[in-house]
C-alpha cells in the first residue's frame, strides 16, 4: 500500500519535470517577445517611429545620427531576393527529380550531400563568397565591388537549396500513389504527371518548404557580415556594398556596447525588425497553408 | 460462344512479379462494344490481369510480361516492350477502385487526358468535357459547379468524374477495375446504369468480386482462380449452367 | 500482319514523342541540379585546402592568436569551442530528451500541449542572432551571467533544443505502440515503460538529432559575437580540473572566451592577404569536424535503422 502511494508520487512528480522541460519552448518564446520588445520601448523613447520607418540613412555612431531603418531593410531584401531566386526553383527541381524521377541508389547519395550541404558552418560559406565567388564574378562583372549583394546572394541561394528540397519532397511523399497512377493511366509522362499532378497536390507543403527558405535567408548573418559589406546602403543595387539588419547587429556587436547606450538599443530595434518580418513571413504562410487546405 | 467481333484477344498471357507467377497461360477473348466481366476470389490475379491492358505494371520495378495481348483492327501486341506504354494508356482508359480525381476543379479533371494529349484550344475543350460528363451522366449534377474543386463532390459523383475524365479521350476500350467497391448502395447501381448505357460506345472490361455485380451488367464473364481462368462464356450461361465444378462453387458462394 | 496506323494515331504518336522530350529534358535537369550542390562544396574544400593546408601544424593547433599571421594559432579558440560544447550538450541534451518525451507519451490533445508544440516549430525558424539578442538581454545582464562561457553554451543550447525535441519525437514516434502495449500488460508503469523501453529504443534516433544539434551549433557565429564573445583572446580559461580539493571547478563558466568560427571570422576581416591563410586553415578544421560530426550521425541512423526493423 505504501509503496504504491510513492511509486505515485514519483510517477506524478517525474511528468511535472517532463512538462517543465516541454514549457521550456513556450517561456523561451516568451523570453524573446519580452526583451525585445524591452530594449525596442527603450529605443522608441529616443527615436521616433516616424523616422525610424522612413529615414533613408542609417547612421546611428556619427556625431549626428540618423536613425532611419530603410538602408538595412532594403539590404537585406536585396540579398534575400537573389538567394530566393537561386534556391526556390533550383530546390523545387530537385525535390521533383528526387522524388518521381531518381532510382533508389541516386536518392541514397544525393540526401547525405544535400544533408552536408546545409550542415557546412556559415562563417565557411561567407569565405568562399568574400575569397572564391567575388573575384570570379569581378572578372564577368567588372565595376562588381569587393563587398556586393551578389555573390552572398547567390552563396546563400546554394546554402538553402536543401532546405526548400527536403521540406518540398516531404510534401511531395506524402501524395498518394493512386492519384499519380490517375494520370499515368491517362498516357501522362513523368513531367506532366509531377507538374500538373503532384506539385498542385502538394501545394502547401511546398509553400511551407518556400517560407522555411525565405526565413532562412533574412536571418542569415554570416555570409552577409563577410563578402556584402558593412556599409548601410539604400539601393537595390546587387553590385554595390550593402549591409542587412542581421550583419549591423553583428558589426556592432563586435565593438564594446555597454548596455543602456544607443548603439545598445539600435541592435535591439533592428533584431526586432528582423523578428516582426520572420513572424509575418510564418504568419503569412499559415494564413495561406489554411486556405489551400488539401483533403486527403 | 466465342462473341463474333473482337476489339482485343488475350494469348497466352502470363505474368511475373519479381519470380512469382501471377497470371498463368490466360486465352480471352475481349467482345467489341460489349461488357466482359471477370470475377473471383480475392488474390486471383483480376486487378494483375486488368492492369496488363494500359501496361500499368510498366511503373514498378521487376515485374514481367509474357504472351500477347492483340488490339484489333490493327493487330498489334499492346504488352510488346517495343510498343510504347503512353500510346497504349491513350488509347486504353481506366477506372479505379478508390475514386482518385486530382486535385483540381470538376472541368480540369475531366480536361486533363485532352491537355496531356495537347488540346488547349477553349471551344473544343469545354465541348469535349461537356459531352464526356454528360456521357458519365453527371453533366446535370455538376454543371453549376464545373469550377469547384472536385474533391468537394461525393464519393459516387467522384467515381462518376473519374468515369468521365476516362471517356473524353475517346478510348477504345474502358476498364474498370472494382469500381463501386468503395461506394454505397445507391452510388453503386447509378454506376452499373452507367456502364450498361456505355458499351454501345465503347469497349469494357470490368473486374468485380460482386457476383451480382456481373451478373446484372455483363454480356460475357470470365472465372479466374490462382492465376487461371477456369471458365468464359455468356454470362448467362456461366451464372445458370457452368461447365466447370469450381465455378459452380464459386457461384454458390461455397468458397471466395 | 499490321494494319498501317489510321492518321489520329500518328497525331498521337508526334505528341507522345514531344511529351517524352520534355520529360528526359527536365530529367537531366534534374540530376544536374541535385549534384550541382555537391560540385560546389567540392569546389570550396579543393579552394579552402589549397589555401589553407599550408598553415596547418602543430604550431597552428597550439598557438595563440597574434599580430603576426604566420605566428597565429587557434589554440585559446580551439579550447574555447570544446569548453562551450560542453555547457551547450549539457543545457540542450537533458532539456531536449525531456521535453520530446513529455509531449509523445505524456501529452494530450489540449490547448497547452498544441501551444508547446506550436512553439517548438516556430522557434526552430527563428533567426540565431535573435538568440543572441535574448542571451544579451537575459543573461548578460538580467541574470548578471556576463559575457562569458556559460551564456554562450546556454545560447546555443537554447539555439540546438528545437532540433534535439524533434530527433526525439521522431524516435519515440517510430516506435510501435503495440511494444508499450506489451510493457503495460506484464504490468509496468507508465515511467517503467519509458525508461525501459521507449528511451533504449528510440536512443539512436536521439543521439543523432544531438550530434547533428552540436554540429551545428559548432559553426555557429552570430549569437555568440553578440552575447560578447572577444575575438582577440590570447589566454586560456581557467582549467576545470584543479590541483587542489575538490579537483574540481566551475570558474571557467564565467571566463571570458572564444570560439573557432569568431576567430576564423576575424581573420577574414582582416585586410592582409596573409591572415586570410589562417581563415582558410581554421576553416578546414572547423569543416572537417561539422564533416566529420554529420557523417558520423548519418552512419549511426543508418545502422540503427538496420538494427531495429519494427
Amino acid at each position: 500500500m505504501k509503496r504504491t502511494i510513492t511509486t505515485k508520487i514519483k510517477e506524478r512528480g517525474i511528468e511535472g519535470l517532463l512538462l517543465l522541460s516541454a514549457l521550456s519552448s513556450v517561456m523561451i518564446t516568451l523570453s524573446i517577445v519580452v526583451i525585445l520588445f524591452y530594449e525596442a520601448l527603450g529605443f522608441f523613447q529616443d527615436i521616433s517611429i516616424w523616422e525610424f520607418l522612413t529615414g533613408r540613412q542609417w547612421t546611428p555612431l556619427f556625431a549626428q545620427p540618423k536613425f532611419g531603418i530603410l538602408p538595412l531593410v532594403t539590404g537585406t531584401l536585396l540579398v534575400t531576393g537573389i538567394a530566393v531566386i537561386v534556391a526556390l526553383p533550383m530546390g523545387l527541381i530537385v525535390a521533383v527529380y528526387l522524388s518521381e524521377y531518381a532510382p533508389f541508389r541516386i536518392k541514397e547519395v544525393a540526401k547525405p550531400i544535400l544533408e552536408l550541404l546545409a550542415a557546412v558552418p556559415t562563417v565557411v560559406y561567407g569565405y568562399f563568397a568574400l575569397l572564391f565567388l567575388t573575384p570570379i564574378l569581378q572578372k564577368v562583372i567588372t565595376n562588381l565591388s569587393g563587398f556586393n549583394a551578389l555573390s552572398p546572394g547567390i552563396i546563400m541561394g546554394i546554402m538553402i537549396i536543401p532546405y526548400v528540397s527536403s521540406v518540398s519532397e516531404d510534401a511531395m511523399k506524402a501524395v498518394p500513389m493512386h492519384i499519380r497512377e490517375g494520370s499515368y493511366a491517362m498516357g501522362a509522362t513523368k513531367f506532366q504527371t509531377a507538374f500538373k499532378v503532384v506539385i498542385p497536390a502538394a501545394f502547401s507543403g511546398i509553400a511551407a518548404a518556400f517560407i522555411v527558405g525565405i526565413s532562412r535567408a533574412i536571418g542569415e548573418t554570416m555570409v552577409v557580415a563577410i563578402a556584402a559589406g558593412m556599409m548601410p546602403n539604400l539601393t537595390f543595387n546587387p553590385i554595390e556594398p550593402i549591409q542587412t539588419l542581421t550583419a549591423y547587429i553583428v558589426g556592432v556587436s563586435l565593438g564594446d556596447v555597454p548596455h543602456g547606450t544607443i548603439e545598445y538599443k539600435t541592435i535591439f530595434a533592428a533584431g526586432i525588425t528582423l523578428f516582426l518580418m520572420t513572424l509575418l513571413l510564418n504568419i503569412l504562410g499559415f494564413w495561406f497553408r489554411k486556405k489551400i487546405r488539401e483533403v486527403y | 460462344m466465342i462473341p463474333e467481333k473482337l476489339k482485343a484477344e488475350v494469348k497466352g498471357l502470363n505474368f511475373y512479379y519479381n519470380n512469382l507467377q501471377a497470371l498463368k497461360d490466360i486465352h480471352l477473348p475481349i467482345a467489341n462494344k460489349l461488357i466482359t466481366a471477370l470475377i473471383g476470389p480475392s488474390g486471383c490475379g483480376k486487378t494483375t490481369y486488368l492492369r496488363c491492358f494500359n501496361r500499368m505494371h510498366d511503373l514498378y520495378p521487376n515485374n514481367r510480361y509474357e504472351g500477347e495481348i492483340i488490339l484489333y483492327p490493327e493487330r498489334i501486341n499492346i504488352i510488346d516492350p517495343r510498343i510504347d506504354p503512353i500510346e497504349v494508356r491513350m488509347r486504353i482508359s481506366m477506372v479505379f477502385q478508390k475514386p482518385n480525381p486530382f486535385p483540381k476543379t470538376v472541368f480540369e479533371n475531366v480536361a486533363y487526358g485532352l491537355r496531356v494529349r495537347g488540346e488547349h484550344k477553349k471551344w473544343l475543350l469545354d465541348e469535349k468535357v461537356e459531352s464526356a460528363l454528360k456521357q458519365a451522366a453527371l453533366w446535370d449534377e455538376v454543371k453549376d459547379r464545373i469550377d469547384d474543386l472536385a474533391f468537394n463532390l461525393s464519393g459516387g459523383q467522384q467515381q462518376r468524374l473519374c468515369i468521365a475524365r476516362a471517356l473524353a479521350t475517346t478510348p477504345e476500350i474502358l476498364l474498370f477495375d472494382e469500381p463501386t467497391s468503395a461506394l454505397d448502395p445507391t452510388a453503386t447501381s447509378k454506376i452499373e446504369e452507367l456502364i450498361l448505357q456505355l458499351k454501345k460506345e465503347v469497349t469494357i472490361i470490368i473486374v468485380t468480386h460482386n457476383m451480382q455485380q456481373a451478373a446484372r451488367v455483363s454480356d460475357y464473364t470470365a472465372f479466374m482462380y490462382l492465376g487461371e481462368i477456369i471458365e468464359f462464356d455468356k454470362t448467362d450461361k456461366v451464372f445458370t449452367r457452368p461447365s466447370q465444378k469450381l465455378t459452380e462453387e464459386y457461384i454458390t458462394g461455397r468458397f471466395g | 500482319m499490321q494494319v498501317t496506323a489510321q492518321p489520329e494515331i500518328l497525331e498521337m504518336r508526334k505528341r507522345i514523342s514531344s511529351n517524352k522530350l520534355r520529360d528526359h529534358i527536365f530529367w537531366i535537369i534534374g540530376l544536374f541540379s541535385t549534384f550541382i550542390g555537391f560540385c560546389l562544396l567540392f569546389t570550396l574544400m579543393i579552394d579552402l585546402f589549397i589555401d589553407g593546408f599550408p598553415r596547418l601544424s602543430w604550431h597552428f593547433f597550439t598557438s595563440y592568436p597574434s599580430r603576426f599571421p604566420e605566428q597565429a594559432g587557434i589554440l585559446s579558440a580551439g579550447v574555447g569551442t570544446i569548453l562551450v560544447m560542453m555547457v551547450t550538450a549539457a543545457t540542450a541534451v537533458p532539456l531536449g530528451i525531456a521535453a520530446g518525451i513529455y509531449l509523445e507519451e505524456y501529452g494530450k490533445k489540449n490547448w497547452l500541449t498544441h501551444l508547446i508544440e506550436i512553439n517548438m516549430n516556430n522557434l526552430a525558424g527563428v533567426p540565431s542572432i535573435i538568440y543572441g539578442l535574448l542571451a544579451l538581454g537575459l543573461f548578460v545582464y538580467f541574470l548578471k551571467l556576463g559575457e562569458s562561457i556559460l551564456t554562450g553554451g546556454l545560447t546555443l543550447g537554447l539555439l540546438i533544443l528545437p532540433m534535439v525535441v524533434i530527433a526525439t519525437r521522431e524516435s519515440i514516434r517510430a516506435i510501435p505502440n503495440s511494444i508499450r502495449e506489451a510493457s503495460y500488460a506484464l504490468g509496468a508503469s507508465k515511467w517503467q515503460t519509458i525508461k525501459d523501453h521507449i528511451i533504449p529504443y528510440s536512443s539512436g534516433g536521439i543521439l543523432t538529432g544531438m550530434i547533428i544539434g552540436l554540429s551545428r551549433a559548432i559553426g555557429e557565429t552570430a549569437p555568440i559575437i553578440t552575447v560578447g564573445a572577444l575575438t582577440f583572446i590570447a589566454f586560456l580559461p581557467s582549467s576545470p580540473v584543479t590541483s587542489g580539493f575538490p579537483f574540481l571547478s566551475f570558474k571557467w563558466l564565467l571566463d571570458p572566451f572564444t570560439v573557432m568560427p569568431i576567430q576564423m571570422f576575424n581573420w577574414i576581416s582582416r585586410p592582409q592577404a596573409a591572415f586570410h591563410l589562417n581563415a582558410a586553415a581554421a576553416g578546414i578544421v572547423l569543416l572537417v569536424m561539422t564533416l566529420v560530426m554529420n557523417g558520423f550521425a548519418i552512419y549511426i541512423r543508418y545502422r540503427f535503422r538496420k538494427r531495429i526493423k519494427w
